[in-house]
């Protein structure tokens, strides 16, 4: 048996805290604090306007001051909702916690989910993913539009803010403008983290642009490697640096047993030795049972091999993800350099 | 019984209320400011604790307001964090009908009135202006008269939506046919706690009080002074009837500030130096222009008032609500300033105060009392100055005396917003 590599980054775990729908804050603030209690970087909550379930952010806002270190990425969908409203709920997810906030862009697609608006038709991916990318963009842009420290506070000229650090975003899309500034000051990961299942072409796209974390199936370690190469060359196609990109992948998992729970480490470490991502996003068929389990069975055993941290060593999700603090895109604007 | 107040806590926010430069001011946005505020409210056995909203940065002068507070995170988000941080306390976010759809904003609601066990209200604001319009898909072409039947459609859509499942818990398919808006199909949450959350409705014109008497649970009102709280709640009270409705059924809240000294003379003389702080001379000449429509920027504020007449098509002032017919406005501050010899500033300060309860404790205790018996409110939207420790000694002060005074309840006898309130929960239809 070879002895286990020492990772030269730690191993990224998440997992989503959906499942069958429930109605209750104390159900879900239960599943986030076990998953907390395991050190996962963050715990997602799917949500679509097509099927029951509360709104997935206004559950994570309630999960925020009941957790203290644990990432928190709501699905928040794009085609039938404003901008400048998704922007601001992000931003302000961030807020109130401290820091902890993604967000995982979808698009409806179905003519059900239009009827529910009455605003407009039901459109193909391509168009919707289109318009997600815009919808990234200006939140982005909307993010940045106050620069760090833009609050004053100075007595003597009477000026709460300078305004010279606060910027119109002026933002002319497809199918909406924002002309900005936001309303929410900069939030304290400066972006909240960007989280894209690249499955589908339509999302792969999306995600190379503007995912901090992309999603990818696959079979086996040799074709998660092949798609997070894939991924990372189109990042960087696109002018990013492909370091800031993590790729996870993102497994459908089952847990009866303890046996299953060390199976699944065996399964996620050797997959991570073998170069097949940077972590794992797992879907539990039922997270009460599964989450249970992975906490006490899964992450101890990677934990012994060295894979997994022990402790948060920092406190905000992209402390967690090893990602630097969004750079504004607004601060130099104006400066000669 | 002693007929019982209702007390609520604004967060105060994006406007010269706050006095940003005291010592004893912190942060606006940070999460700990909106949890103290929230939980001395809840200590203090308050109803609801009260945010208001912000779509578009105001701009004076074609460039971006910047003396009073500016920026807030979004409420509805705040209001869910604030849900796992307190127990019984209501938690009412303003959001506009305007810029919003109906089937997203009920599911919002309905989300945090689950996630808070039943203790989510609704302001319901509207806007036909297309400054705000520049941020948002709908653009600004909602004109004044549609803005409030969208409005009025809005909240009747958004309780359809509430009633849709059955007692049992399962979905029912819906369909709203409507001059706004045509929309169906199945709504994800089941009917919450309260059945409907509390929807709130600032009413003064008539349009408002109608719209209020039909469709509110509660009206926030500037109607301060005893007199013309008493006309409002009398014309308001009355047009209940023909809704069907009880004149406790909706509750009367204006938005008022206070001021506590250990004398009335202390309280006054604290009162005059936070009207002072609240109207800096910036901020006076800034009021001004917002009269008159032209930049001022060259008088002297401790001066007397322009002998210019306002510019009625000046476009200097964005994204806050004009005041009326700037002439009018006008010609009303030459007059003041002119009997009792103020200068511009004085003159600010003297027009732009709302309602305040100045005094000891005992004393605002006694005004307040009076109000409510009186019947020139149901109880009182209290906007503190400081942040976020402005309540603080209104609840360790006032409140005891309030409820010796046994017009104030000592402990929340339900869980909801509703039953502090005294609202029944809305019969289901359909």
């Amino acid at each position: 048996m070879p002895p286990p590599r020492t990772p030269t980054r730690p191993l990224h775990l998440a997992a989503d805290i959906g499942g069958s729908p429930h109605y209750e804050a104390r159900h879900y603030t239960a599943l986030a604090r076990l998953a907390e209690r395991g050190t996962l970087d963050f715990v997602t909550l799917g949500d679509s306007f097509a099927r029951p379930g509360l709104d997935a952010l206004a559950v994570l806002a309630r999960v925020a001051p009941a957790t203290e270190r644990i990432g928190l990425v709501p699905t928040v969908t794009t085609t039938h909702t404003e901008p400048f409203h998704v922007s601001s709920a992000v931003a302000t997810l961030d807020w109130v916690s401290r820091g902890r906030a993604g967000w995982s862009p979808e698009v409806s697609t179905t003519e059900a989910e239009a009827a529910l608006f009455g605003r407009r038709p039901a459109a193909p991916a391509a168009d919707l993913w289109h318009e997600a990318r815009e919808v990234a963009d200006v939140a982005g842009r909307l993010w940045d539009s106050w620069e760090d420290g833009a609050e004053i506070r100075d007595e003597p000229t009477g000026r709460f803010i300078d305004r010279d650090k606060l910027h119109y975003v002026d933002f002319e899309g497809r199918t909406f403008s924002v002309r900005g500034p936001a309303i929410v000051p900069r939030p304290p990961q400066g972006h909240p983290v960007t989280v894209i299942d690249a499955t589908a072409p339509e999302p792969r796209a999306a995600a190379v642009r503007h995912a901090d974390i992309a999603l990818v199936r696959a079979e086996d370690p040799a074709a998660a490697r092949e798609l997070r190469e894939e991924l990372r060359d189109r990042a960087r196609a696109h002018g990013r640096d492909p370091e800031r990109l993590r790729v996870l992948v993102s497994l459908p998992v089952q847990l009866h047993t303890t046996a299953d729970a060390v199976g699944l480490a065996t399964l996620i470490g050797d997959w991570y030795e073998q170069g097949a991502a940077e972590g794992f996003h797992l879907r539990p068929a039922e997270p009460e049972r599964d989450l249970a389990l992975l906490v006490d069975g899964t992450v101890p055993v990677l934990q012994h091999r060295g894979l997994l941290r022990r402790f948060y060593p920092g406190a905000t999700l992209r402390e967690h993800l090893g990602l630097a603090r969004a750079a504004n895109q607004y601060a130099h604007a104006g400066s000669p350099s | 019984m002693t007929k019982q107040m209702h007390l609520a806590a604004h967060f105060p926010g994006v406007n010269n209320t706050t006095v940003w430069a005291d010592p004893r001011s912190r942060s606006q946005i940070d999460f700990s400011s909106f949890v103290h505020l929230a939980r001395t409210a809840e200590r203090g056995r308050f109803d609801f604790f009260f945010l208001a909203e912000g779509l578009r940065l105001r701009e004076h002068k074609g460039r971006i307001h910047d003396l009073d507070v500016v920026g807030r995170p979004e409420s509805l988000t705040v209001l869910g964090a604030l849900a796992a941080v307190t127990e019984h306390l209501g938690l009412a976010a303003t959001v506009n009908a305007t810029f919003n759809e109906p089937y997203e904003l009920a599911r919002r609601f309905a989300s945090l009135d689950h996630l808070s066990g039943g203790r989510a209200a609704w302001n319901v604001v509207t806007s036909f202006d297309a400054f705000t319009g520049e941020n948002f898909r709908r653009g600004g072409y909602l004109d004044r008269a549609d803005r409030y039947t969208r409005a009025a459609e809005f909240v009747a859509t958004a309780r359809e939506l509430w009633d849709s499942w059955t007692p049992e818990g399962t979905p029912r398919p819906f369909a709203h046919q409507g001059q706004h808006f045509s929309i169906s199909g199945e709504f994800t949450v089941p009917r919450s706690p309260q059945g409907h959350p509390v929807v709130i409705q600032a009413g003064d014109s008539g349009e408002g009080r109608e719209f209020a008497a039909s469709t509110a649970d509660i009206v926030f009102t500037r109607h301060g002074t005893l007199e013309a709280g008493r006309e409002f709640y009398a014309d308001v009270k009355s047009r209940l009837a023909k809704y069907g409705r009880r004149p406790e059924d909706l509750k009367i809240m204006p938005g008022v500030t206070f001021v506590l000294g250990d004398t009335d003379a202390e309280a006054q003389e604290k009162a005059a130096d936070i009207r002072r702080r609240q109207v800096s001379a910036q901020n006076a000449i800034v009021a001004l222009e917002q009269i008159w429509g032209r930049d001022l920027s060259a008088y002297d504020p401790d001066g007397p008032l322009p002998e210019i007449d306002p510019d009625p098509e000046s476009e200097l002032v964005k994204g806050r609500v004009k005041v009326g017919d700037p002439f009018a406005v006008a010609a009303k501050w030459r007059a003041l300033s002119e009997a009792k010899g103020l200068s511009i500033r004085q003159t600010v300060i003297e027009t732009t105060g709302r309602q305040s309860f100045i005094g000891t404790p005992a004393s605002v205790a006694a005004q307040l009392t009076e109000f409510v018996t009186a019947d020139a409110a149901d109880g009182f939207i209290l906007v503190p100055h400081l942040t976020p420790g402005g309540l603080d000694d209104f609840v360790d002060r006032v409140v005891p005396l309030l409820q010796e005074r046994g017009v104030f309840r000592t402990e929340y006898s339900g869980p909801t917003l509703r039953s502090h309130l005294g609202l029944p929960t809305p019969v289901r239809k359909g």
